[in-house]
């Protein structure tokens, strides 16, 4: 069936595609260069929904392989499993989103802009659908070069420093993984990733590679006490920079927990369990806490992010089914709804230019269309159920209730809280009445807004309502991992037992 | 004959610089343009020449020089980098009327030099040929005369570059008088058999390698780096940052790897100190410089440390990774330089203050994009292809067993990380108006656009062929 398929090296062509138009962005005016890039993400987008609906769930771990050898240690290697497919699936989706969202508030250096996320874009795709350990180091610190520029560009005031920061922290994290990685490369005598996952690693060893990793994709997860880069950066970044960062960078940091640190290294894994769900825990209450007291809005939405990844770390470490895919959920939740919320915030700065939670107020009387879709991403954000973010989070706090009580009850407090400055956001920007004349003279959402958020807010209650959608390409690839990292698996603190069935059907089972 | 065939490129230069003297003598400054473009052929020809030259490998002269591949990847560099120095100069002293003929001329000779220093398997043709280098390094340096800067940077980088010589003779004469022998395989025999015992091998070796650190600018022996690249005319700094240094590393990897081999723990650990404290030096240094040559001296400074760390790895793989590193090092500088070049103010006048490049990306974008490619990749930030080199001689590090190594190696890429994403903000961030006029060269336009092509990610291409090349080199001289 993929056999067909394998001919056309269709994940090049989602990876050469973006880094073309990019290209031709350079050369043409600012309005072309707006479709240039709308026509170009809105075509990976298809290609994408293709590539979803040719996928096989239960077929190879590894489809739409391509393996093209460069040269000494690195090959041209791209193929994807299920968690590689719905994440660069949620890529796909969410750039035409950001196309959308600058095309009036960017209004200087288009092309350069349009370029730059192209560029991104591309970088990112490549990071989901390497196979070959260098190749994805090259596409995971490709895209800080035009995270970079974008942050420092077009960014807000204290760009300069937002940039600088966020590049030279990621860049610290990365290099400790590149000397992990050589030790690895050298180690197993291969680069290839399919093959690191299946190698076993010295014990001893991989305490120190889990080490180097986890320096690399706790920064970019943001973990506390490493996430500090990241209200500043999504607070300087224009909008649309700010949901590609909360939307899909960030998801790189847990993506490489999945495809690297647990498979990879389990026993390292094991044995720094409790750092992990030492640093989640506190990140759950500590930066929901800070989040309760930000004044900007964007501000709160980037710690809220920060406790809202924690969830995805706790799942992560759970060694167990419910645990992963509920991580995986709240990955695809945060990128939609994290995103939907910075284009909330997008909509009310490009009219009144301040993000000051306070200048706002009662715009539920003069925007309902934007406060009813404004509540819809803070529900989900809170995680109620019948929205993506329940799902998510009630997967996820099983899985880790297996492992650890103690964790799990951590964790739940971070849902309270979550509820609590997610909805004292809304009060205070929504409800009450128009105290300003300027906020109060703002226009509803206009046509383009529709078009920005109705789709994320569908996708939202799709997952929500049906997430199974979401959970049959991952569900084998989790399975794998699950019993990968099985022979490592701490033992929970749960003790559960299986109830005695009161049903007489099961009588059969438990005569055995 | 038989003897003359492998150094034909050699024969080539030295024969057409000597023809190419007497013109300039008698042409005066007519003749500057066909000494340079004629320089340039012969460059170009001595290249074309090297082809045959591997197959002729092994000691010739009594063992005074070998044509190895080794060698042959070395001149490859130096030759190119040289017709680059050479080409990148025209267009600037003419400006001046200050561009006599002998520039061309200093530069081949210097090439000479670089020739023999890579080929070199004797302690006496190693001196001649650094000193063949040297001297015509010193003219160079000073070649503006009338500029007070250019004669300061003459003057001191001649007067320690006299001290350094002394301190390396020194070094030889201890080597020879404690092995009987000049040459390499004779002393590795002398180092296998007394090991480093003997405290006059082992002095001798020091010295050595003091005398070699200045040549390729490596801490603490960089004090004249800074001072001599800011002061010498910018052709000219281009021409040291590149050609000679590469001629210095590859003789340095020669010197460590074939006559002290035996002896590589007593080299290990200084190659090691030298490393880190020229990747943190050349990196924390270059935080407050206001002066691109200057800056782009400390980055030469950083990159010297990373191919030493290659070099401390020892073994065929790091040897390879070090000619690698330098190979992409020398596309990746000269790119630079030639974008320094284009800096100029009103009236053509050279500018070299990084705040003249300020709002760079919107008055001249391509000129940026070129000059912030060059600067991510001097990083080491992927997914352009500085990246890949540095990732090598890494390799070869943690091969060997000196984890720390690298990673304090790494570490020290982010600390330099920060001065090239500097001059990044100020062409991208910045929003003063560039102060920066039109040059119209259209060879080094090209000559940017391909250097900058192939430290984009097409490099990557490169690393097949390259790295065959850089293997096999290495592999001659085990």
């Amino acid at each position: 069936m993929v056999g067909a398929v394998t001919e056309l090296p269709i994940l090049s062509i989602l990876v050469g595609l973006p880094l073309v138009a990019g290209m031709a962005c350079l050369f043409v005016g600012a309005n072309a260069a707006r479709w240039t890039a709308l026509i170009a993400t809105l075509i990976e987008f298809a290609i994408g929904v293709w590539l979803w609906v040719a996928f096989d769930p239960a077929g190879a771990q590894w489809q739409f392989v391509e393996r093209l050898p460069i040269g000494a240690g690195i090959d041209w290697a791209l193929g994807i499993d299920g968690i590689a497919l719905v994440l660069i699936m949620l890529t796909l989706f969410l750039m035409p989103i950001c196309i959308g969202a600058s095309w009036r508030a960017i209004d200087k250096r288009v092309p350069e802009y349009m370029a730059a996320f192209l560029l991104t874009e591309a970088l990112i795709i490549g990071v989901f659908a390497a196979q070959d350990l260098f190749l994805f180091y090259i596409f995971f610190e490709g895209g800080l070069i035009p995270m970079y520029l974008i942050i420092g560009v077009w960014g807000g005031p204290e760009r300069i420093k937002a940039s600088y920061k966020f590049f030279l922290y990621t860049f610290l994290g990365s290099v400790l993984m590149l000397v992990a990685m050589l030790y690895m490369a050298i180690n197993a005598g291969t680069t290839s990733i399919p093959a690191l996952m299946a190698h076993d690693f010295p014990v001893d060893a991989q305490k120190w590679l889990w080490l180097a990793f986890f320096a690399s994709f706790a920064v970019k997860m943001p973990m506390w006490p490493v996430h500090t880069w990241l209200p500043d950066a999504h607070v300087q970044a224009p909008t649309a920079g700010s949901v590609i960062l909360a939307g899909v960078l960030l998801k790189l940091g847990g993506y490489g927990f999945i495809r690297f640190s647990l498979p990879m290294f389990p026993e390292g894994s094991a044995m720094f369990l409790p750092l992990v769900f030492t640093l989640s825990g506190i990140a759950v209450v500590y930066t929901s806490l800070v989040a309760l007291v930000q004044r900007d809005m964007k501000k709160l939405i980037a710690y809220s992010s920060v406790a809202h990844m924690a969830f995805v770390t706790f799942g992560l470490f759970a060694f167990n089914q419910q645990g992963i895919e509920g991580a995986m959920i709240v990955m695809l939740s945060h990128g939609l709804v994290s995103g939907a919320l910075f284009l909330c915030v997008g909509v009310i700065y490009d009219r009144l230019h301040t993000r000051e939670i306070d200048r706002y107020g009662g715009l539920s009387d003069n925007m309902p269309a934007y406060a009813l879709l404004f509540m819809l991403f803070t529900m989900a954000s809170v995680g109620l159920p019948g929205t993506s973010g329940f799902v998510g989070e009630f997967l996820s706090l099983v899985g880790t209730y297996h492992m650890s009580t103690w964790a799990a009850v951590v964790a739940t407090t971070g849902i309270i809280l979550g509820a609590v400055y997610m909805l004292y956001l809304y009060w205070r920007i929504a409800f009450g009445t128009l105290r300003h004349a300027d906020a109060a003279a703002m226009p509803d959402l206009a046509a383009r807004e529709w078009w920005l958020l109705a789709p994320i807010a569908a996708v939202v209650l799709w997952m929500g309502v049906y997430p199974e959608t979401f959970l049959t390409p991952i569900r084998a690839d989790v399975g794998r991992l699950v019993a990968r990292v099985e022979r490592a698996a701490p033992k929970g603190d749960s003790m559960l037992t299986a109830g005695k069935p009161p049903l007489k059907v099961f009588d059969v089972e438990a005569a055995h | 004959m038989n003897q003359l065939m492998p150094i034909v490129p050699e024969m080539i230069l030295t024969v057409g610089a000597i023809v190419l003297m007497m013109v300039a003598a008698f042409a005066g400054r007519r003749g500057s343009g066909l000494t340079s473009w004629a320089a340039v052929a012969l460059l170009l020809a001595a290249t074309v020449a090297l082809i045959g030259a591997p197959s002729h490998a092994g000691p010739l002269f009594g063992g005074l020089i070998a044509a190895d591949a080794f060698g042959a990847f070395g001149k490859v560099i130096i030759f190119l980098a040289s017709a680059v120095a050479i080409i990148a100069a025209h267009g600037w002293f003419e400006r001046d009327a200050e561009h006599a003929s002998e520039y061309s001329v200093l530069i081949l000779f210097s090439a000479v030099g670089g020739a023999v220093m890579v080929s070199a398997t004797s302690l006496m043709t190693l001196y001649v040929g650094l000193e063949l280098t040297s001297l015509s390094s010193y003219v160079l340096a000073s070649y503006r005369r009338s500029d007070e800067r250019s004669a300061e940077a003459g003057l001191k980088y001649f007067v320690l570059g006299a001290l350094a010589s002394g301190i390396l003779l020194y070094g030889i004469s201890l080597l020879y008088g404690f092995t009987g022998t000049m040459g390499f395989q004779g002393i590795a025999g002398a180092f296998a058999r007394d090991g480093t015992h003997s405290i006059g091998l082992l002095f001798g070796l020091v010295f050595v390698l003091a005398g070699l650190a200045f040549k390729i600018s490596a801490v603490p022996f960089h004090m004249w780096t800074p001072d001599v690249y800011e002061g010498a005319p910018t052709p000219v700094t281009a021409f040291f940052a590149s050609a000679p240094k590469v001629a210095a590393v590859l003789l340095a990897t020669r010197v460590c790897l074939e006559a002290l081999g035996p002896a590589t723990d007593a080299w290990r650990q200084i190659v090691i100190v030298a490393a880190l404290a020229s990747i943190l030096l050349g990196a924390v240094a270059a935080w407050g410089q206001t002066n691109i040559k200057r800056l782009l001296a400390y980055s030469s400074i950083n990159n010297v440390g990373f191919a030493l760390i290659g070099l401390a790895a020892g073994g065929p793989k790091g040897a390879s990774a070090v000619l690698f590193y330098m190979a992409v090092y020398v596309v990746m500088t000269l790119g630079a330089f030639l974008c320094v070049l284009r800096m100029r103010g009103r009236n053509g006048r050279p500018l070299e203050s990084l705040d003249s490049l300020s709002g760079l990306s919107q008055s001249r974008p391509a000129f940026a994009a070129a000059l912030a490619i060059f600067m991510f990749s001097l990083a080491g930030v992927p997914p352009l292809f500085g990246f890949w080199p540095k990732l090598l001689v890494f390799r070869a590090a943690i091969d060997s067993g000196l984890v720390a190594l690298a990673v304090a190696g790494l570490l020290g890429t982010v600390i330099g990380a920060y001065y090239y994403l500097r001059i990044v903000k100020i062409m991208y961030f910045d929003e003063a108006p560039a102060t920066l006029y039109r040059v119209r060269a259209p060879v080094e336009r090209l000559l940017i656009l391909l250097a900058a092509l192939i430290v984009s990610p097409l490099g990557y291409l490169l690393i097949g062929p390259l790295g065959r090349f850089a293997d096999r080199a290495a592999g001659s001289i085990f």
